[in-house]
């Protein structure tokens, strides 16, 4: 396995990412979209995908640039700097991902590399991340299914065009691909605390044909745990660019900002509250290269180094925030300043996929506790 | 790439083969704690006929330094050799073969900063593990601000003369030589006046005075320099740029410091010890501490790879100062876990070595010696951060 540091290949990656998203999506590009009530930029997602960030894990045969996980991994910090809003980890990561494991799925894996077609997935029903229980029924009718039951915090579930939908049937769970507007399928986008899209979607009768089915039937979570686990990386990656997006402002602020007579940066309290922060996100980010390097070079056995991504991700993020804006002081707590933007992504970016509690428990889980 | 990958593979199978030849079935206990590790120098007494033999076949091979240059007596490995070479070594629970502060701390000072001399004439027998080292930086004026040391070296002509005290020294009433940091010109700027010297502990004006630690054993010293003769030659670096040196030196040791909690336990996890221990971890405040240790304690393993990676390519700097910090700080909670999961088996106090309390106390000391947590915090604010002073 390549070692933990960054290849060429992927500084040249993050550098080239820098450079576009500092000029196209800095935070005020959330900012005025959540003025403007909106939660997502197409032409922003469309130049993406000029750029090849769509189909980042798409095969080449279906048009994508299959660079892997790890190169995911730091296009998703790099957006994660300067809280970028993209359909990046539900589509390009996520779905992808789905979509790759099994034969036959080049024209919606092409769809996504071009950034034609987006993707969301509707797994969550209760307000916690608990993939196996699943209430969401696809009964059988005639020659189809028919699903019906209730999905939450859909991530890009409010504007995608199509849905994969984890369902109960005879045969166990199993994974549905279907247009986001099939009959029957009622969404509501929520207001989320992180101006972005989650949607509550109803399923009410909804049709789907054997055709629809991702995979086999009762195979679903084996089709979705390697998306889960690419997921939860590239989020993991996000909330540790997060955090060193909010770090790196609250480092310039400690040495701006002035009181007695001294840059507040001068003071001790501070200063050791900040290098105990960049040590964290430090120890973090070794986390994060190591899941990546996992999933791309052993994925069956990448269970471990993904949990435990988010789950140090998790803490970092969190950390990350709760010091920025105590060290900002009043301006922290301004809808004008930034830092309120970061910590109500951290907070969001916990929450999905698997918070701090679920996946120290795979890390117990797997360590022999 | 391809080609890498089998040479890399043939290096592995011959390295195998070879622990299987050479390792003493008693050292593959994984052992390597004070009571069981050889320090090596004049001094040395072996605890067994297999801790020499083991000693000797590593020297032979150069895998006591297995990445120092041949010519000082390594064995030359970069360092995707040196990882498989110790995965070999832990995959059987070999201990280390020889241990020492000539290993860790000098051995890469001199080779950076030595002149050819030097480096023939101290490093083969560190290799060896013939000659014991020790370190003199502390004293009982300067610690965190060590570079307000005052141990006095005057030139004399034909010598040095040194006239002072260290405390702290570790091991100095059985290291043969020491490396210390004194003081050369009184006049200049503080960092700006230090050498870097070598000594002879034999040498006449050279006394120690053991001091107890609250583990109950007796590692350190107050080391007494009194006229003590120094030929001109073991000075290493320039005269009056020690602190050049003693600086590099100490991202060494930090390095070692962060080091030296990870392999403990055998590779077992701290959750299957602790539920061992506690009857299955049941505590939920226990299990729920002892899970973001184990979660820190492999992020921070991650990290310290990849660090020794960068170290080999960019260069670390100090940023050592980090890993030294996370390191000893998830050391100590470690080992206050491992108490809480003991109860009351784990008071029983026997003897200073290997014991679960003594070790616990002497954890400790980690985040103190080779620069203390918060002088680690103070260089990643100013000098990683560039924080006002
Ligand atoms: C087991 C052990 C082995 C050792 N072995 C050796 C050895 O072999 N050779 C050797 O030379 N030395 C050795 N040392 C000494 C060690 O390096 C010093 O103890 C250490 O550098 C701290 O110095 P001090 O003890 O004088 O504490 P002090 O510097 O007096 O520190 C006391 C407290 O004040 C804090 N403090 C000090 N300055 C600051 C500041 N600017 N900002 C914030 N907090 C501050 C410290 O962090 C600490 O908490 C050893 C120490 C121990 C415990």
């Amino acid at each position: 396995m390549t070692g933990l540091l960054r290849t060429e290949e992927e500084t040249m990656l993050a550098d080239a990412a820098r450079g576009f998203l500092d000029d196209v999506a800095p935070v005020s590009h959330l900012r005025g979209l959540r003025d403007a009530g909106q939660t997502h930029d197409p032409a922003l997602w469309a130049d993406m995908a000029a750029m090849g960030w769509a189909g980042i894990l798409v095969p080449e045969s279906a048009g994508g640039s299959d660079m892997g996980h790890a190169a995911a991994g730091v296009l998703a910090g790099e957006m994660g700097k300067t809280l970028v809003t993209s359909p990046f980890l539900s589509s390009a990561v996520i779905a992808a991902t789905a979509l790759r494991q099994v034969a036959g799925r080049n024209d919606a894996l092409s769809a996504i590399a071009d950034g034609t077609r987006t993707y969301a997935l509707a797994l969550d029903e209760g307000n916690k991340f608990t993939p196996g229980s699943v209430d969401c029924a696809a009964r059988r009718d005639g020659n189809g299914f028919r699903l019906t039951g209730t999905k939450k915090f859909v991530v890009d579930g409010g504007f995608s065009d199509r849905l994969l939908i984890l369902a109960r049937t005879d045969e166990g769970p199993t994974l549905f691909d279907l247009p986001a507007d099939r009959a029957g399928t009622k969404r509501q986008p929520n207001a989320m605390v992180d101006s972005r899209d989650a949607a509550t979607i109803v399923f009410d009768g909804v049709e789907a044909t054997g055709d629809d089915v991702l995979g086999g039937l009762g195979q679903g979570l084996d089709i979705l745990r390697p998306a889960l686990q690419a997921g939860q990386a590239a989020l993991a990656a996000e909330m540790t660019g997060l955090a060193s997006g909010a770090f790196g402002m609250t480092v310039d602020y400690l040495k701006e900002r002035k009181q007695f007579g001294a840059p507040i940066g001068s003071f001790q309290a501070l200063q050791h509250r900040a290098a105990h922060l960049w040590c964290e996100i430090e120890v973090t980010a070794s986390a994060i290269a190591h899941a990546g390097r996992m999933l791309d070079a052993d994925p069956e056995n990448a269970t471990l180094a993904v949990s435990l991504a988010k789950a140090r991700a998790t803490r970092t993020a969190t950390d990350a925030v709760i010091e920025g804006v105590q060290m900002h002081g009043g301006i922290g707590m301004t809808d004008a300043f930034d830092m309120g933007f970061y910590m109500k992504r951290a907070r969001v970016a916990s929450e999905w996929l698997g918070d701090y509690g679920y996946h120290a428990e795979t890390v117990a889980r797997l360590r022999g506790f | 790439m391809g080609q890498e990958t089998t040479d890399l593979d043939r290096f592995r199978e011959q390295t195998r083969e070879w622990l299987q030849e050479n390792c003493p079935e008693a050292m593959r206990d994984g052992k390597a704690d004070d009571a069981n590790i050889c320090w090596g120098g004049k001094t040395w007494e072996f605890q067994s006929e297999d801790q020499k033999t083991w000693l000797h076949r590593c020297a032979a091979k150069g895998f006591t330094v297995p990445t120092w240059p041949t010519a000082y007596g390594g064995a030359g490995l970069d360092r995707a050799r040196e990882k498989i070479l110790r995965e070999e070594m832990a995959r059987i629970g070999a201990r280390p073969p020889l241990l020492s502060f000539g290993i860790w701390m000098l051995g890469p000072a001199l080779l950076q900063f030595g002149t050819e001399d030097q480096k023939q004439h101290y490093l083969p027998p560190i290799a060896r593990g013939e000659i014991r080292w020790c370190q003199g930086y502390s004293e009982p004026g300067a610690g965190s601000d060590l570079a307000s040391l005052q141990t006095r070296c005057e030139d004399r002509g034909d010598h040095w003369l040194v006239n002072g005290q260290k405390i702290w020294t570790s091991y100095a009433d059985k290291a043969d030589w020491i490396f210390a940091l004194v003081r050369t010109d009184r006049d200049a700027p503080k960092h700006k006046g230090i050498s870097f010297v070598l000594i002879d502990m034999r040498t006449k004006g050279v006394s120690t005075r053991p001091i107890k630690l609250i583990s109950g054993v007796s590692p350190f010293c107050e080391t007494f320099f009194d006229d003590v003769v120094v030929p001109k030659h073991q000075v290493v670096g320039d005269v009056n740029r020690g602190w050049d040196v003693a600086k590099y030196l100490l991202t060494h040791e930090r390095e070692m410091i962060s080091a030296s909690g990870q392999g403990a336990g055998g590779g077992r996890s701290l959750g299957a010890i602790l539920s061992d221990d506690s009857g299955g971890l049941t505590d939920a405040c226990l299990r729920a501490a002892a899970l973001r240790c184990e979660v820190d304690a492999l992020a921070i393993g991650l990290t310290l790879e990849r660090y020794k990676d960068m170290a080999r390519t960019t260069g670390v700097g100090d940023a050592s100062a980090m890993l030294k910090y996370v390191g000893t700080e998830l050391n100590k909670q470690r080992h206050e876990l491992l108490m809480a999961a003991g109860g009351s088996d784990a008071l029983i106090w026997d003897g200073p070595h290997g014991s679960r309390p003594a070790d616990w106390l002497r954890t400790k000391a980690n985040s103190i010696e080779g620069g203390t947590s918060e002088v680690m915090l103070s260089i990643v604010s100013r000098r990683v951060l560039g924080l006002p002073a």
